[in-house]
């Protein structure tokens, strides 16, 4: 980046300077009655001077909190950056969240400002006012369906903007001083974590903070205002934050808002993004779309979809690292390209993606490498709120479908005892919002952020996070054992749905297996394999040897990962039944509670572990209409081949 | 609810109408008004004449007696019988039991259809499109994109209508009729095989449609529950006369009506 944005410490500062060196450029865009309006940085600048003086005029203060209630939309980016101007602290709030989930970050910060999307979010705010009498104003941007509202201290964005011009016309000093007045230590931002463990905290980020990690990215990836995003995840994730707002602050690259959230796909190939960010189920659920329409196509098509990413899942990834491949190949695939690869990424909208990232869970490999061997740059990002996003990131030409990357430019990583990942970064937060006990356990007097996440660094210096630290445990010759990482990869094979893996203190790992019933059933019906149902299919020599195999490809991963090769999985069991929320083995977002399966079935851990090669087992099953009834069944107990780390090299 | 536009003066007055198919008698002698800016509903069983009174409103229908008299552009105007054509220039739009879209077309082609009679430039400049014709498309696109936003089908735009739920294409017909910017909208049962969330989602519209634009509103529809929450007023119709007229709670308390829809011992 060559422009020289030194004594730019605020989002106000760095507006006008985008205002005054891009003024005719793109800031914003939103398709509205089916058109992409543009908003220039010139005329954002204008809208958020006028917002600011308007909002000041209403009483908004130094330090004082404005909430956001809606979806991505540009005048709820300007209403952000005008609270921003008069050192005000915006809070984005989920607009999806019920009311009463509101209810908490405004009482919490004392919220006597909100700027509402629409009546929806309107009504919500209204709904929640008897518990926050704090909220005095509430300003809305759609005005549909808003006519016979009366209450006191509503009022139209229209209106505050023209009693912001008005204001701004007689006195444009004033603002100046007050954007000037802003530092890189103030607040930028407050940011509510999610509160399904817990009541939610508060985050605060200070501009600096999200300048120096914003800046890290886009030099690491080399942003610039020719790039553009399309703003579809809510505003109040951090993440959305930071590539919404931040990034385009730093590089002064454009912003797209959607039309809405069904016509997103349309936008999306429309616009045509440079910089792409998706969680795991996102690109999921785009990639079963294709597969869903490619078996709808012509059996030419088809054909051709088979035989062209074959050849893309061979050498397509390698291409896109710049790593070498044979002549034939790079020909191959530049015939695919134009065949396939080319159009599939138009459809998806990702023909211009230079940058793509996924963050959040864990991807599944093939996945993962389906976008890549098509040639999206999709790469794996590390972060969290507290560190406005930018902890690791994957390098062009480093991309491992398995790794996070190493450590961003400015971050320092290290590791307790308990494999703990610990932070120390420019991009941290300064502290949770009124809760020092919080602060001060999550953020040491040395300044290193306690992340609760449990890694490692390969060894090409990666970072690769494996668990929650609460959940790993140690072998009895103190291997790590990482039982979600385990358990990730196994079901990442489309066989199987559930495992559940023990061996905390003991000296080898076993696992439970739940196969996924119509993928197996399905297989089993293509090799003519009669079957009642999911008992008798658990049974069946076949599909051990099935499971087996995929546990025994895990393996032969494992073994090339130094740190935990002695957890790879020695003995396990298909249970005879589907793991179940109604009978308390799974919890209702379907995440297995390890500690009370090894309770109900410790006869079958017990077996596991005691050598035997078959099991009786017999527990008491609930139904859906809350009656109960006895399930009994004999599992057998297989072997699974463990490899050395010589051994998997050569198989691999 | 207090409502944007109060509740104004009769624009719409039918006087002793008759229709009559061969022997079958389908009105007989139905008087009502409908005033500006209320929402009317014609209900009664089935075979009743609902429909058929519709069809006499715009035209479609010639009734053997009787007058039609309509305000529009501030005049009143008389007629014996209405021309569909006449019906839409005087600000009369309509939906149909039976949805009447173009299925190959997508919505927005099919919206803007209605736009057809505010239309003023010649086939051949239309062909060109320069000047007149351009702005003019441009002023229709924006006003076919707005009633686009209000009914939140943008995402269905480009769809082609016979792709669609039965639900939506209803919801696109009430589209095109808003299009021609009407004065008085008939609706045709517009609710008709819809799950209670379509419902929900049209009496949703038509009020909004009714608050916003100040359209006057009469629809026929047979889910009490709908017609007795969003309507002003009821006509209750039952073997072609008109059997009870007023407001939801005095048509609900009405023997004659009750009777008609329970049946009644002979």
């Amino acid at each position: 980046m060559s422009e020289n944005l030194s004594g730019l410490d605020t989002f106000p500062k760095l507006l006008l300077h985008h205002a005054r060196v891009r003024g005719a450029r793109p800031a914003i865009r939103e398709k509205h009655l089916g058109i992409w309006q543009t908003w220039t940085w010139k005329q954002f600048a204008d809208e958020v001077r006028a917002l600011a003086c308007g909002l000041a005029a209403q009483g908004f203060k130094r330090g004082e909190h404005l909430a956001l209630v809606g979806d991505n939309r540009p005048r709820l980016y300007a209403a952000m950056c005008a609270a921003q101007c008069l050192g005000g602290i915006p809070v984005p709030l989920y607009q999806d969240a019920a009311a009463a989930e509101m209810a908490f970050p405004i009482q919490n910060a004392g919220i006597a400002y909100a700027v509402a999307e629409d009546q929806e979010q309107v009504d919500k705010l209204l709904e929640i006012l008897p518990q926050c009498p704090m909220l005095k104003h509430i300003y809305y941007d759609e005005a549909r369906g808003m006519r016979h509202y009366v209450q006191a201290g509503l009022m139209a964005y229209e209106r505050l903007l023209g009693i912001g011009r008005e204001a701004y016309r007689r006195d444009a000093a004033f603002l100046e001083t007050e954007i000037a007045t802003g530092c890189g230590e103030d607040t930028a931002v407050m940011l509510f974590t999610s509160g399904t463990t817990a009541t939610p905290k508060g985050v605060v980020l200070a501009y600096r903070a999200l300048i120096e990690a914003g800046r890290a990215g886009v030099e690491l990836e080399k942003l610039d205002d020719r790039d553009v995003i399309l703003a579809y995840l809510p505003p109040a994730w951090v993440g959305q934050f930071v590539f919404a707002v931040a990034q385009p602050f730093v590089s002064g690259y454009c912003i797209c808002c959607p039309e809405s959230a069904q016509t997103l796909m349309t936008d999306m190939r429309e616009i045509g993004p440079t910089y792409y960010f998706a969680p795991p189920r996102v690109l999921e659920a785009l990639l079963t779309q294709v597969s869903i329409r490619m078996e709808d196509a012509g059996s030419v098509k088809r054909w051709l979809y088979r035989i062209f990413m074959g050849i893309a899942r061979r050498v397509g990834g390698a291409l896109l690292d710049g790593r070498p491949a044979s002549l034939a190949d790079r020909l191959l695939y530049r015939l695919g390209d134009l065949l396939v690869y080319g159009p599939l990424r138009n459809v998806l909208g990702m023909s211009r993606v230079r940058i793509a990232y996924t963050a959040g869970e864990a991807i599944g490999p093939d996945l993962f490498k389906f976008y890549r061997s098509i040639g999206v740059n999709l790469k794996q990002l590390y972060g969290s709120t507290e560190t406005s996003v930018f902890v690791c990131i994957q390098p062009d030409g480093q991309v491992k479908a398995d790794t996070v990357g190493p450590a961003v430019a400015g971050v320092e990583l290290k590791f307790t005892p308990e494999r703990e990942l610990l932070i120390r970064s420019p991009g941290l937060f300064k502290e949770y919002y009124r809760n020092p006990q919080a602060t001060l356990e999550a953020k040491d007097r040395e300044g290193w952020f306690h992340t609760g996440d449990a890694g490692y660094f390969d060894p090409d210096g990666h970072l690769k996070i494996i668990d929650r630290v609460k959940d790993v445990g140690k072998l009895a010759d103190g291997t790590l054992f990482a039982p979600k990482y385990l358990e990730n990869k196994l079901k990442f094979f489309p066989h199987i749905k559930e495992a559940v893996a023990f061996g905390d203190g003991r000296d080898g790992v076993c696992v439970f297996i739940n196969f996924d019933f119509e993928a197996v059933a399905n297989w089993a019906e293509k090799r003519n394999m009669p079957y009642t149902g999911y008992t008798d299919l658990a049974s069946r020599e076949e599909v051990l040897a099935l499971v087996r195999e995929c546990i025994e490809r895990v393996n032969a991963d494992l073994a090339l990962e130094p740190e935990i090769a002695n957890s790879q999985i020695r003995r396990f069991l298909i249970l005879h039944k589907e793991l179940d929320a109604d009978d308390g083995e799974l919890t209702r977002t379907r995440k297995v509670r390890r500690g009370f399966i090894a309770e109900r079935y410790r006869a079958l851990v017990d077996a596991l572990y005691g050598g035997k090669d078959s099991v009786h087992v017999e527990v008491q099953v609930k139904y859906e209409d809350g009656r109960t009834g006895m399930v009994a069944a004999d599992l057998a107990i297989r072997d699974a081949k463990t490899f050395s780390p010589a051994a998997a090299k050569r198989a691999a | 609810m207090n409502r944007a536009q109060q509740i104004g003066e009769v624009v719409l007055s039918v006087q002793g109408v008759s229709l009559a198919f061969g022997g079958v008698k389908a009105l007989q002698e139905v008087s009502f008004d409908v005033r500006e800016h209320e929402v009317r509903a014609i209900i009664g069983p089935n075979g009743a004449g609902k429909s058929s009174m519709l069809n006499v409103i715009n035209g479609v229908y010639h009734p053997q007696q009787g007058t039609i008299r309509l305000r529009g552009n501030g005049a009143w105007r008389e007629f014996h019988d209405m021309d569909p054509h006449e019906a839409a220039s005087m600000g009369i739009a309509r939906t149909f039991q039976n949805i009447a879209l173009f299925k190959g077309m997508t919505v927005l082609d099919n919206v803007l259809t209605g736009r057809n009679l505010k239309m003023r430039c010649s086939f051949l400049e239309q062909a060109i499109w320069l000047g007149r014709a351009r702005r003019e498309e441009l002023e229709h696109r924006r006003a076919v994109e707005e009633i686009i936003d209000f009914l939140e089908i943008q995402h269905i735009r480009k769809t082609p209508v016979g792709k669609l739920p039965y639900g939506l294409q209803k919801r696109v017909e009430l589209a095109r009729a808003l299009a021609a910017e009407p004065a008085l909208l008939l609706l045709d049962e517009p609710m008709s095989g819809m799950n209670l969330e379509e419902k929900q989602d049209m009496c949703r519209f038509v009020l909004d449609v009714n608050d916003h634009y100040g359209t006057t509103v009469v629809l026929i529809e047979h889910d009490m529950g709908v017609v007795m929450d969003i309507s002003d007023r009821v006509v209750v119709l039952d073997y072609g006369r008109k059997i009870a007229d007023g407001t939801p709670d005095e048509v609900r308390a009405n023997q004659a009506v009750i009777d008609a829809y329970l049946g009644v011992a002979h």
